[in-house]
């Protein structure tokens, strides 16, 4: 490979050429024969060149950047060179992994048969170490990862100290739980490592180097022995999901920890080195030291050189041949940055001026030659960052550093910045609430038993009650999930046993995780149970909004450097925990079911239509609302997806790959039976054809992100790969061809896709292997339809959010600027969408028959906004329509057939007969009746469409136009209401009918006597009676004051009695606060009540009358009492509990007896019609079957006869009656 | 009227093994004057109710049971008018309508063949007169009338202040224009758990956005309050967000921190009310 790169250098090769060469496998004809005869004899190498140029630039750049190369991208050929490199014991960093592509040896023979040769070669660096470094738990998304700034370039593994010159490489097998290597305390350490000690203590320049950027430390790989033990919470079966292990960091550093440690405690367990080590990097405490070397360009050694490499390698991202653009940016920033040189020790490093044109010497050989070098990659690559956001071109172009060396680019990258809107906004994360509960999923008649119906309404809020906890606790340090809310997690589960129970959780889970995490952002703490942002729209809560500012400015950030693993932050992590702990496959399953569909839907949601050619303003405004309504799409999407992905791969989840070839052979023979969860593939291709692209990949980026080692090898998922390495190929950002992708559509995509080729589980060989196959597959896109490809729906706003790690570019330039290394955290913040708003409605797929076929016509010449105003028109208008039916049509039915029932019930006496039966017979007449739904239906839409269509579409819309969407809209509308009508009304009716039936049976009970007739208040009430709990508490302290016990100085005065008779009076006829059970109490207690007076046994107040009530108060009173009864009480008087036994029996206990207060009352109530003679007789008569003292009976014999001797008109008598009152034996007498 | 910790802890101090009588209620109205009657007695109530629950249990075992039938029986066998019944629940600390319950079914045990149902009982403890024993019948309506804390009577004022404050607030609701679904219309749509009222356009109050108002007209102690969280709060902020709750007889101050979580503590219909404004139009 270097022959290539000597023949460029010599000038036999042009640069264009050389790139052709790389990028087609077949020969241009633009090709100059002699440079095709010069590469031609390469050809087998063709393949490696890339990987090649990359690991040469990163290790000719190991001297600036100290701490190991800074990108993950190291030669093959040099490392493999190396000695004692394979078969060495665990080197943690320096797996297959701390390769960014594979041993050169094998890749010739790897190009045939990719899989087994890759297999070999990642075998060889033995998995443990590379896993952790991808995948430490307590990853970012636990939020360690702030200040820790666990970059993931320990996916890419490199040891720290392997910056390509042979003697820091030597040392860099970090065996740490080897004594022998690791010599306790004091020894010095052998070799060159030696010539780093420990920084914290005695920065040398070399440590300080390191400290410097500290970007440089992310792509250095963890400890191998700093698994996942350290953090508890996960589950082992899965570290996914979990970020870098929070030590991660230098291999050198972690050796100088350890033997700290070592001196202090001998029998020191690797894990303790992770804890310790957890508290982060070291932080630049020196910073005052930290002045950078300047760059001066005349100090520039072998310029041609450098600009020639520069074209080559600029050549190289342009054309795509690199996997990830915006790691080579990175790297090509941190060449910016570089602080300075470090002291080299070897002779051989010293600049050679004598053969500058010749790869023998170092590349770069000062400060001088990085600077230029990443300008002048720079200027190649202005295109790009003229698109990043307004924060990274500002820093940029402030740079000192470019403006000394190209004031033209400076200059640009000014204009630029000026010129950008892309401003990446600090919005508020959306707030999240509870899923609302909507009766038409989740009422009763969705569920199959009440059983289930109520089992959903606990599981809802424990669900919630889960979810609280969490949002509390997670933070505190030693909350663990899985023994927190684990076992709460997994009962709630166990009730959910029928199967429309799962598909009713799932339902909840997935709507609130869209609610809750559809920004990257969500937060966990800050967006549950936050003031909405309405509130600051009220005005209301500007203290919690600033507070809520400051949360987030101080919070952690969580960002993992420029290609971080895939991570599950704030909320995400919550619903990744939950599926964990529930490990119910039920649940899995199910809720795979409803992630694909949700992915099938919102991937097929007609988005934007390309609009006509000539924009205006009008349509301007048009698109915020279109680019806001796609990158709600393709948030959800993207968040969805991932959780497919996570739960379909979770079984085959591991740490590692497997160990063996046959293991993997028969593993792969297995998978290979298994259908994917989602045909992937089939949207993929789909989305390609149709030109989405910039929807469908994202997503499919973010599910294949979380497939585990085996995925890629089948040949289902291969074949995804391929297509996704054409088209990343394809994307080429210079091209501005009519027809083509827009430019952040293509950044977007080749960010996305970036990132996923760096994903630990993606074979890190795949992107150069599966080159040679590309030319065979093309991709039959339909050139002709403009989809969303070429629709300016990406904004920086939404690359960003969808890659935060772009950010990094920003942060490396700003820690340059603040010569702190990003510490405070506090540039880079992450990036929500400002917007909640749901998603669009599916518009209703009703295209049949010509008519049809006519209304797509007629809006293909329209603005999308018409279609989706008729669309939206039609599908509410159609979903009103039915409720209004049900609430007109269908309940006239439903009292038509209560007034039936009442009818049944009368004639058939009270119980009516069976009530299936009665159903039946009600609902065969009434069905018929629904016919009319249709009828009516039509009606209805008829009537409000066109209106709604009007009051949504521009005024100036013509006539005709506005005629025939509306004439379109009524027929949707129709269409959808009527086809739910004709299929559902009878149904719907039965429904309606049978809950009423039951409701009519139940009120059959005792209680519906007690409803009868109701009279409300008179209209000048105005509610001021007392209370009704007021008397009845009252009058029961009457009552216990009458029954006793009660001190002597206890009693009532009569003004009170009458007092509160009168209010009584009052609280009955302003029925306001007046409810049945209260009315009952008072009816009972009011008889009660009666029964004392006639009793005598109503204690007086005061010493006048210490007997009791003068007869004349208690016959007022009864009065009273009974014109209450005749006329104010709405609910039946238990009357004759004035005869019953007890009350009569009151009288007993007095002496003398005193009988003419009941017979005045008996008589009263026979007047006024309370009560009939005979009822009072039959009374009166079962009273004598009671036992009683023998002159009670007797009394009482008396009594009855006198009663029953009356004439019907009783007022002459009653004074009889008075005559005899002072004496029992008198009313005896009169008989 | 919002009490602290404190004061409330000073108040239920004083409730220690108190009888719910209404010479009680006297007393602890003068012991604290300051404080609402209405108040004094929800707290009572509560209290007195922790107590038997703790106690409960001791109450019902068969030979607690059989003592105080025995008990009972010499009681009435000395002299029927003498309020033994209630005596005998004061002694031993129990409630008096409980205590009636209790004797009650342990006469129908003995004088009826088949073991009383509860409704049969429930009714004859609502009108004593179907009680088949005169002198009992007598007892356990003295019980009940005496009984401030629990009994059919008791139930049906709570009852009723419940039903009260719902409509006060309705009033207040509509007075304030702001437009509701009531707890019936609710069911009637099949929501499987309801709050008093639904707004049907959230407002803020004191800044906080509510969606419901759940009326409860009782002291927000500690252990109602957790209970009320648990069962009904928690499961209206699950299905509508966050909402208001008017303890209309105060609550424990303390209680009230779950503000910034979405629920709001009242002990009155809020002043200060925020409306969502029309956009100009």
């Amino acid at each position: 490979m270097a022959a290539v790169l000597e023949s460029l250098l010599r000038e036999e090769v042009s640069v264009a050429a050389a790139v052709r060469w790389i990028a087609r496998s077949a020969q241009s004809s633009e090709d100059d024969p002699g440079e095709a005869a010069a590469l031609s004899s390469l050809r087998p190498l063709r393949k490696e060149f890339v990987p090649f140029l990359l690991n040469f630039l990163r290790e000719q750049s190991s001297r600036v950047l100290p701490q190991g190369p800074p990108t993950p991208a190291k030669a093959p050929g040099s490392s493999a060179a190396l000695p004692g490199r394979p078969g060495g014991p665990p080197r943690g960093g320096r797996g297959a992994r701390s390769q960014l592509f594979p041993p050169t040896e094998s890749s010739s023979a790897a190009a045939a048969e990719a899989p087994s040769a890759r297999r070999g070669g990642r075998r060889r660096g033995p998995g443990p170490g590379r896993e952790r470094g991808g995948r430490g738990p307590g990853g970012l998304e636990e939020g360690v990862g702030g200040e820790s700034q666990l970059w993931p370039g320990g996916r890419r593994s490199r040891g720290s100290g392997s910056p390509g010159s042979p003697s820091l490489v030597r040392s860099d097998p970090p065996n740490l739980s080897n004594l022998e290597e690791f010599p306790p305390v004091g020894s010095v350490p052998p070799g060159p490592a030696g010539t780093k000690p420990s920084r914290r203590i005695n920065p040398t320049p070399v440590s300080e180097e390191r400290s410097l950027s500290k970007p440089k430390t992310c792509f250095t790989s963890p400890p191998i022995n700093c698994v996942p033990s350290s953090q508890p919470s996960v589950p082992d079966t899965s570290p996914w999901g979990h970020g870098l292990p929070p030590g991660c960091r230098s291999l050198q550093e972690e050796r100088e920890m350890l033997r700290k440690e070592r001196s202090k405690q001998l029998q020191q367990s690797p894990s303790t080195t992770c804890a310790t080590s957890e508290l982060g990097p070291p932080l630049p405490s020196w910073t005052g030291n930290l002045t950078a070397e300047s760059a001066d360009p005349a100090r520039v050694s072998s310029r041609q050189r450098l600009e020639l490499i520069a074209l080559v390698y600029s050549s190289c991202i342009a054309e795509n041949l690199v996997p990830n653009l915006f790691l080579e940016l990175f790297f090509v920033l941190q060449l910016l940055t570089a602080r300075r040189m470090v002291a080299t020790k070897d002779g051989d490093l010293e600049p050679s001026p004598g053969a500058p044109d010749s790869l023998e010497s170092p590349l770069f050989q000062s400060v001088h030659d990085c600077v230029f070098f990443a300008v002048q990659v720079l200027e190649h690559q202005f295109q790009v960052l003229s698109y990043l956001d307004k924060g990274t071109l500002k820093l940029l172009a402030e740079n000192e550093r470019l403006l000394c060396f190209s004031p033209a680019l400076q200059g640009r990258l000014r204009a630029a910045y000026e010129g950008s809107v892309a401003k990446v906004s600090l919005a508020m994360p959306p707030s999240a609430q509870a899923v609302s509960f909507q009766p038409e999923t989740d009422n009763r008649a969705n569920f199959s038993s009440d059983r289930a119906f109520h089992t959903f309404k606990k599981q809802r809020d424990v669900f919630f009650e889960v979810l609280r906890e969490w949002e509390d606790r997670h933070e505190e340090p030693g909350w663990d999930f899985e023994k927190g809310l684990g076992s709460r997690i997994r009962a709630m589960m166990g009730q959910l046993s029928a199967a429309c129970s799962h598909s009713h959780f799932v339902r909840l889970f997935q709507k609130q995780l869209l609610q809750m995490c559809q920004s990257p952002g969500g937060t966990g703490g800050t967006v549950l149970g936050e003031a909405p942002d309405v509130l600051s729209m009220l005005g209301a809560d500007k203290l919690g909004r600033l507070r809520r500012l400051q949360e987030r400015l101080v919070a952690p950030q969580s960002s993992g450097g420029p290609c971080p693993p895939p991570t599950f932050p704030g909320c995400q992590g919550f619903f990744r925990d939950f599926i964990l702990s529930a490990s119910s496959f039920q649940f899995n399953q199910h809720l795979m079911d409803s992630l694909s569909l949700k992915i099938r839907e919102l991937n097929s949601l007609a988005l934007p239509q390309p609009e006509p050619s000539d924009e205006d303003g009008e349509s301007d405004v048009d698109w915020q609302g279109e680019r806001r309504q796609f990158a709600m799409v393709l948030l959800s999407l993207r968040l969805l997806a991932k959780f497919l992905g996570f739960v379909a791969f979770l079984p085959y989840r591991g740490p590692e790959p497997p160990p063996t070839r046959e293991l993997q052979d028969s593993i792969l023979a297995l998978r290979s039976q298994v259908p994917p969860a989602l045909d992937v593939r089939a949207l993929l291709q789909q989305g390609l054809r149709a030109r989405r692209a910039v929807l469908t990949v994202p997503w499919l980026v973010e599910f294949l992100s979380l497939a585990d080692h085996i995925v890629p090898l089948l040949d289902y998922y291969r074949s995804i790969f391929t297509v996704l390495l054409h088209l990343h190929r394809s994307l080429v950002l210079s091209k501005e061809s009519e027809g083509e992708m827009c430019f952040l559509n293509k950044l977007l995509l080749l960010a996305v896709l970036g990132w996923l080729f760096q994903i630990p589980t993606v074979p890190e060989d795949l992107f150069f292997l599966e080159e040679g196959q590309l030319d065979a597959l093309e991709v039959d896109t339909v050139a002709s339809e403009l989809g969303l490809d070429g629709m300016p729906v990406v904004d920086q706003h939404l690359l960003y959010t969808c890659c935060p790690y772009i950010g990094e570019l920003r942060k490396l330039l700003a820690s340059w600027v603040s010569g702190s290394s990003g510490r405070s955290g506090g540039f880079v913040r992450k990036i929500t969408p400002t917007t909640t708003t749901g998603l669009g409605a599916q518009p209703p797929r009703t295209s049949q028959g010509l008519q049809a076929q006519l209304a797509q016509a007629f809006f293909h010449n329209q603005p999308p906004s018409l279609r989706r105003t008729v669309e939206f028109v039609a599908e509410r208008i159609g979903s009103n329509c039915v409720k209004h039916i049900k609430a007109t049509l269908v309940a006239d039915l439903v009292s038509q057939a209560e007034s039936l029932l009442q009818e049944q019930l009368v004639t058939q006496g009270q119980d009516g007969g069976d009530p299936a039966q009665l159903l039946e017979i009600l609902c065969s007449q009434l069905c018929p009746h629904g016919a009319q739904a249709l009828t009516q239906g039509r009606e209805f839409c008829q009537k409000k469409s066109p209106g709604a269509v009007r009051a949504l579409l521009p005024e100036e819309t013509p006539a005709a136009v506005l005629s025939s969407a509306e004439n379109i809209a009524v027929g949707l509308a129709t269409e959808k209401a009527c086809t739910w009508l004709s299929a559902n009304i009878t149904a719907l009716i039965r429904r309606e009918v049978k809950a009423a039936v039951s409701r009519t049976l139940r009120a059959q009970g005792p209680e519906a006597a007690a409803r009868g007739e109701r009279r409300g208040c008179s209209r000048a009430c105005e509610h001021h009676a007392p209370l009704p709990s007021h008397l009845i508490s009252e009058i029961k302290d009457v009552l216990s004051l009458a029954v006793g016990p009660r001190d002597p100085e206890e009693g009532v005065s009569p003004d009170h009695l009458e007092q509160l008779l009168g209010q009584l009076g009052q609280t009955l006829q302003c029925r306001q606060f007046l409810c049945p059970p209260a009315e009952q109490h008072l009816a009972k207690c009011s008889v009660d009540l009666a029964s004392l007076l006639v009793a005598d046994h109503i204690p007086v107040l005061g010493p006048p009358s210490p007997r009791g009530l003068e007869r004349g108060q208690a016959r007022r009173l009864l009065h009273v009492l009974l014109s209450l009864w005749k006329d104010d009480f709405q609910v039946p008087v238990p009357l004759q509990l004035l005869l019953s036994p007890r009350n009569v029996g009151l009288l007993a206990d007095t002496r003398p007896r005193e009988w003419d207060l009941l017979l005045f009352l008996l008589r009263e109530l026979v007047e006024k019609g309370l009560m009939g003679r005979t009822e009072i007789e039959d009374c009166l008569g079962s009273l004598r079957d009671a036992q009683w003292p023998k002159d009670f009976s007797e009394e009482l014999a008396t009594l009855f006869h006198l009663f029953l001797a009356e004439p019907h008109r009783p007022e002459p008598q009653l004074r009889a009656c008075e005559l005899v009152q002072t004496n029992r034996g008198t009313v005896l007498a009169q008989s | 009227m919002i009490l602290t910790k404190a004061q409330y802890d000073e108040i239920a101090q004083c409730l220690v093994s108190v009888p719910p009588t209404r010479q009680s209620l006297r007393k602890l109205k003068q012991r604290f004057p300051s404080q609402s009657q209405a108040t004094l007695l929800s707290i009572f109530s509560q209290e007195y109710q922790k107590h038997i629950k703790r106690t409960h249990a001791k109450h019902h075992t068969s030979e607690a049971i059989e003592s105080y039938y025995q008990r009972y029986l010499n009681g009435v066998g000395r002299n029927g008018a003498a309020p033994v019944l209630l005596e005998l629940a004061n002694e031993v600390d129990y409630a008096p309508s409980l205590m009636a319950r209790i004797i009650l079914e342990r006469f129908l045990q003995e004088h009826e063949e088949t073991p009383p149902s509860k409704s049969v009982i429930n009714s004859m403890l609502r009108d004593p007169s179907q009680i088949p024993d005169g002198v009992l019948a007598n007892q356990v309506y003295q019980c009940i009338v005496n009984d401030c804390c629990y009994g059919p009577l008791v139930d049906c004022i709570k009852h009723a202040i419940g039903h009260e404050h719902e409509v006060l607030l309705r009033d207040m609701l509509l007075e304030k224009n702001l437009s509701f679904l009531d707890e019936d219309q609710l069911r009637a749509k099949g929501y499987d758990k309801t709050p008093d009222f639904i707004l049907q356009v959230p407002v803020a109050v004191e800044g906080h956005i509510i969606h419901w108002i759940e009326s409860k007209a009782s002291f927000g102690d500690e252990c109602s309050h957790q209970a009320y969280l648990h069962d009904q709060f928690w499961s209206y902020w699950n299905r509508f967000g966050p909402g208001l709750v008017i303890y209309w007889y105060g609550f424990i101050q303390e209680l009230d921190c779950n503000r910034e979580r979405g629920i709001l503590l009242k002990a009155c219909f809020p002043t200060d009310i925020v409306t969502l404004c029309h956009s100009v139009a």
